[in-house]
């Protein structure tokens, strides 16, 4: 069908160059066609400049069926007078007159019209007629018979309160039809060539393609969607950060331990079995595997010693060190209790100890108030330097040569506590991303006091820093709430999207 | 972090100086304080209102400028406005430490506190306590040193667990004044929260009143420190008048007024330590405003025994001042800085640790460590002030210079590689969580509940025990994408750790009774329920992984040119065995899969005698579909990654 309709468009356009189909509307008619089929192929034509097709908007009224009865049978109110008149002085009852007339709408609308115009007049419960029917012309059955010759256009036709009043009426109303006048385009043809839209195998084999004409390509959309998998957004950063550590001269800790004793997490850092962060609040306790087995007994008894009397030249923290509180296990709250195991190792290993770097970047726990970014588990990076008679300077610049590294390169460092560094900074950078001054991280140098029990040499120091992976990566990715980044709540298209994790493309 | 805070118009009278907000900001930070919030008593009513509060309504809030100022941890002579401005005026040059004194009066009854050693051992051991005499209090200063105590209380005083503290008006009450602990009934006073209508309680009742009251909420948190004690602590003047029911209410009679002029402080404690850092810390800052500033009456503790023989006795306030020493050279070595010795001492006074003074030929450096600052233990802390005093932004850069070298963990190499990979076999990487509920760990699964590491204080249901499953969060995943497109099949994988009950995994010399385990999970959802394509990327990962089908295994397999270019580790072999789900005895992951429709991953490994099980993958039950709210069939697998190392 699609091609006779083709070939009757390009054929009424050949006789000469300014034929034309001035509406498809009636040309459709007058050929038989679907008058959609049609607008379909002039779309299809004028793509490939066949045709060159004008938007036509006609707007024309049609009638209603209650309409078309109007026409056959008269309007209502002249029905109602016909019956009444046939009734004579009598009248009609309601009934009567409804069985009469042939049915209750007709002979509502009709009595109505018939008490306006003062047609008729109610005796009691019956209708009577005031005048001769023979007097009375059908002015709605006239003028509907008016739209009916006009074809709905009703220009000059009927006056403006006339239309309005048979809308009203529901009689008629206003539709109006798309529809297209169709002169020659800049590449007409009296015969449509089949343009093909991609290179096939077919092709190829045969050699078609070098005789084929091509459809033109819409160069304004949007390739398919590649497929294959994608990586989290989070975990690519996580890759990069560990490129980075590496390039470093950074090792990797074993941080794959969630659950902890109290002891690592907290006692071997020096950090007071009073301390806030170990309360319930801050700490995810464990009720199975409530308890700790065994610790290394020997250092734990020097890290008790610290804590109540002191030594290696500090007072102390004078207070009863209990035994069960180091026991406690927990879900760590840093990796720092990795850390501390690792300079436990350090210090301990055959040949004692040597230089080192150490870095991590995992999970750890917070039973914290939840919001857009906290959340009770994140990823902590941390990097750690152990090396004989390291100062406050060698830490700030470790920390520059790793920050710049990730694209921030301006950075202040603030006074801080923590309790088991000392100095202790926090690290303030100006983010290029977010244009203003944040704080980027947390630092400082390990305590005596925890290095002392270790059994790491006097003048070795450590110095360390360490800040979360999710506010970088939300930064970064632009993402405002935490759970749109990590847990299951996170849409599959914010992952199909996320670009490559680059940081030398930060202009500063 | 402690936050304070302050309205910045009295800071800046008392600090003699004014700032814009730019110019107090950035002396803050130099100070090692932070600015946190400027804000007023009407913008924070405005904010915490639930409604909008109409001008007329909020005008009866204060408009003055209040900063909100973030105090380290361990500076608990910064929690006042009186400490803050000493100290900021110390550290500005404007101001000389003062010189805190404990004056020696002649011992009389009002100087002494008897306690009576065999009932407070058994629930709050320790008393210790200063006379403030001839003190000044204007609205001001009494809101700041009621608010001081708040301080002390929520941060160094654990809550008042470890040290709660009482003050009195010292000329209302008579001496030698006594603490002990006496069985509640025994116990009747009129409590300051009910000074208007005097009604007096026993001990009992009125910490029961407190566990109800809606007007005294604020002290409930309290009530269980001593609640099911058998005798509670209790402080008496020598008439036998209630002065406080320590670690909760002070009686009404010896209450502070703004025309009190003698103070009595008493801070009974379980830690003896930080009982005396307490009073030092309120002594120190409201001595300010005795008559000579900055002085202290001593008072004599005695314990005694039953048969009132004194044990032991003390006298309090501490006020320790003491020296500490560091040597020039450490100081410049651990800052990275080099200074002279005499810089230093300059230093000194500014940061609160004059007079210093210069010992062996100039190469140490004696500083005067003063009661305000209990934070100094060692020399670091010393060395890291004189840090502060030159500014930690004029400190020389460097980096250490010993060479090193960089290295990764094999099994987060694995881990890192494999992503790689089976992203590009089509998978969508997802990361969730390791705390999960009982419930979706195990009864959402079709599994028996057995043992995983649970939390005691879990933050809510979600929290409750740590997964020992992967799944559950891939499959919460799936839930929350199902407006997703599933036509072609929606692909999700994980390699994370689950954590396991095991009371022989020992980690640097120490057993915690559980070990982590890296799992690999993936699911594929879709119109059919991809059993091959799950099957596949098992094959998929024994391939990457260098470890070679079983010869029966894949005899039935067309044996394309994979086969011929395999390459493999010697007696590295695995096949796969259909999964029993008939048997709940089973394998643990049994019930999660289609009956008929899961399998078993077996790896044979030189040196391992038998057949080790990895993992299983299957079609998952519908009923575990319906569990997580999946609309499509679903097939998933789970590997452990460690033995593939």
């Amino acid at each position: 069908m699609t091609e006779a309709i083709e070939e009757a468009i390009l054929q009424h356009l050949a006789p000469a160059p300014d034929a034309t189909i001035e509406d498809t509307f009636p040309w459709a008619a007058s050929n038989n066609f679907d008058h959609n089929a049609v607008v379909g192929s002039v779309k299809s034509l004028s793509v490939e400049a066949y045709v060159s097709a004008t938007e036509l908007s006609t707007s024309f009224y049609t009638l209603s069926k209650e309409a078309q009865g109007v026409l056959q049978h008269g309007s209502h109110e002249v029905r109602v007078l016909r019956a009444l008149v046939q009734a004579g002085q009598d009248g009609l009852t309601m009934a009567d007159l409804q069985s009469q007339v042939g049915g209750k709408d007709v002979c509502k609308i009709g009595m109505g019209n018939c008490m306006k115009h003062k047609w008729a007049k109610k005796d009691g419960d019956k209708l009577v007629a005031l005048l001769g029917v023979k007097d009375v012309t059908d002015e709605t059955q006239g003028q509907l018979q008016k739209v009916q010759e006009a074809n709905g256009v009703l220009n000059g036709i009927l006056n403006d309160k006339e239309i309005n009043l048979l809308k009203r009426r529901k009689l008629i109303s206003l539709v109006t039809r798309k529809s297209y006048s169709v002169v020659r385009g800049k590449d007409y043809m009296p015969k449509r060539v089949k343009k093909a839209a991609d290179l096939t195998k077919e092709m190829l084999d045969s050699g078609e393609w070098k005789t084929m004409p091509f459809k033109p390509y819409n160069f304004l959309t949007l390739g398919e969607k590649v497929g294959g998998g994608y990586l989290h957004p989070l975990l690519k950063v996580r890759a990069e950060f560990r490129k980075i550590l590496m390039q470093m001269g950074f090792q990797e800790m074993p941080t794959n331990k969630w659950v902890e004793s109290s002891f690592w997490n907290f006692d071997s850092l020096f950090q007071p079995q009073s301390h806030p962060a170990r309360d319930a609040h801050d700490t995810f306790f464990i009720k199975e595997p409530a308890s700790t087995v065994s610790v290394p007994e020997d250092y734990f008894q020097r890290v008790k010693d610290m804590h109540e009397r002191g030594g290696a030249g500090s007072i102390g923290y004078r207070y009863d060190f209990k035994r069960e509180e180091a026991f406690k296990n927990l879900l760590r709250t840093h990796t720092t209790a990795i850390s501390s195991q690792m300079l436990y190792k350090l210090a301990n290993q055959p040949g004692g100890f040597q230089p080192a770097r150490y870095f991590s970047i995992d999970r750890v726990f917070r039973n914290e108030t939840m919001d857009a970014t906290h959340l009770c588990e994140f990823h902590q990076v941390e990097g750690l330097v152990a090396d004989y008679d390291l100062s406050l300077g060698d830490l700030i610049g470790t920390i520059e040569t790793f920050f710049k590294k990730i694209g921030i390169t301006q950075l202040r460092f603030k006074p801080a506590f923590n309790p088991y560094t000392e100095p202790s900074m926090e690290i303030f950078g100006y983010h290029p991303d977010l244009k203003k001054w944040t704080e980027i991280g947390n630092s400082g140098m390990f305590r005596p006091e925890m290095l002392a029990p270790m059994g790491l040499p006097e003048n070795v120091r450590v110095i360390a820093w360490g800040l979360s992976l999710e506010r970088p990566t939300m930064i970064k990715y632009r993402i405002k709430n935490i759970r749109d980044l990590f847990g299951h709540k996170v849409e599959m298209a914010r992952t199909r999207t996320a670009p490559i994790c680059r940081f030398d493309n930060v202009t500063a | 972090m402690p936050t304070l805070a302050v309205e910045r118009d009295a800071l800046f009278t008392s600090l003699g100086r004014s700032y814009t907000r730019e110019e107090f900001d950035e002396l803050c930070f130099e100070f090692g304080v932070e600015l946190d919030d400027v804000t007023s008593e009407r913008e924070e009513a405005d904010k915490a209102s639930a409604t909008k509060l109409s001008k007329k309504q909020l005008s009866v809030f204060s408009d003055s400028v209040i900063y909100k100022i973030d105090v380290p941890a361990n500076r608990y002579d910064l929690l006042c406005i009186e400490g803050l401005s000493r100290a900021i005026k110390i550290f500005l040059g404007d101001l000389d430490a003062p010189q805190y004194q404990v004056v020696q009066v002649p011992e009389s009854d009002m100087e002494r506190m008897v306690v009576q050693q065999s009932t407070t051992a058994t629930i709050r051991p320790f008393v210790v306590c200063a006379i403030l005499r001839d003190v000044t209090f204007t609205q001001e200063r009494y809101q700041s040193f009621i608010e001081l105590q708040d301080q002390l209380h929520r941060n160094l005083c654990r809550q008042r667990t470890l040290v709660a503290i009482g003050t009195h008006d010292m000329d209302t009450v008579q001496g030698p004044f006594k603490y002990e602990a006496r069985a509640p009934s025994h116990i009747n006073f009129v409590p300051l929260t009910h000074s208007a209508t005097q009604q007096t309680f026993d001990a009992k009742a009125l910490l029961e009143h407190y566990e109800t009251e809606p007007a005294c909420k604020h002290l409930k948190p309290y009530v269980p420190i001593i609640k099911d004690s058998p005798l509670y602590p209790v402080v008496l003047d020598s008439n036998e008048t209630v002065m406080s029911l320590p670690p909760i209410i002070n009686g009404s009679k010896s209450k502070i007024t703004l025309d009190t002029t003698n103070v009595f402080i008493e801070c009974t404690a379980t830690d003896l330590t930080k009982a005396n850092i307490v009073l030092d810390t309120v002594v120190t800052m409201f001595s300010e405003y005795a008559a000579k500033p900055f002085t202290v009456e001593p008072v004599r503790v005695e314990f005694v025994d039953a048969s009132s023989q004194i044990t032991k006795s003390y006298i309090t306030p501490q006020m320790y001042t003491r020296n500490e020493s560091a040597s020039v050279s450490f100081v410049n070595s651990l800052i990275g800085i080099n200074i002279t010795a005499q810089k230093m001492v300059e230093l000194c006074n500014k940061i609160q640790l004059g007079p210093a003074t210069l010992l062996d030929n100039d190469t140490m450096l004696q500083v005067t460590v003063p009661p305000t600052r209990s934070d100094i233990l060692h020399a670091v802390d010393i060395a890291e002030d004189i840090g502060i005093a030159f500014g930690y932004n004029n400190i020389v850069k460097r980096v250490p210079t010993t060479a090193t070298v960089g290295s990764e963990q094999p099994l987060a190499t694995l881990g890192d590689l494999l992503r790689e990979e089976i992203a590009r076999a089509g998978y969508i990487e997802v990361l969730t969580h390791g705390l999960c509920s009982i419930h979706d760990n195990f009864t959402a699964l079709r599994r028996s509940i057995t043992s995983a590491v649970s939390l005691s204080n879990p933050a809510n249901a979600e929290y409750q025990v740590v997964r020992t499953t992967l799944l559950p969060g891939l499959l919460k995943t799936l839930q929350h994408n199902r407006s997703a497109s599933f036509a072609n099949g929606f692909k999700l994988f994980e390699i994370s750790d689950v954590v396991l009950p095991d009371d022989k995994h020992v980690v640097t010399e120490t057993i915690v009774g559980a070990r982590n385990s890296r799992k690999v999970c993936g699911v594929y959802a879709g119109p059919t329920s991809g059993f091959e394509i799950i099957h596949g990327l098992v094959d998929r990962i024994m391939t990457l992984t260098e470890v070679q089908p079983e010869e029966e295994y894949i005899k039935n397999s067309a044996k394309g040119l994979e086969e011929q270019y395999r390459v493999s580790r010697e007696g590295w072999y695995y096949t796969i065995r259909a999964l029993d789900t008939d048997d709940v005895n089973g394998h643990a992951s049994s019930g999660t899969y289609f009956p008929g429709r899961a399998a078993e991953v077996l790896l044979t490994k030189p040196g391992v005698e038998e057949k080790m099980s990895i993992g299983t993958f299957g079609i998952l039950h519908p009923e575990v579909l319906t569990n997580f709210d999946i609309q499509y069939p679903t097939s998933a697998l789970e590997l452990d990654l460690e033995c593939l190392l």
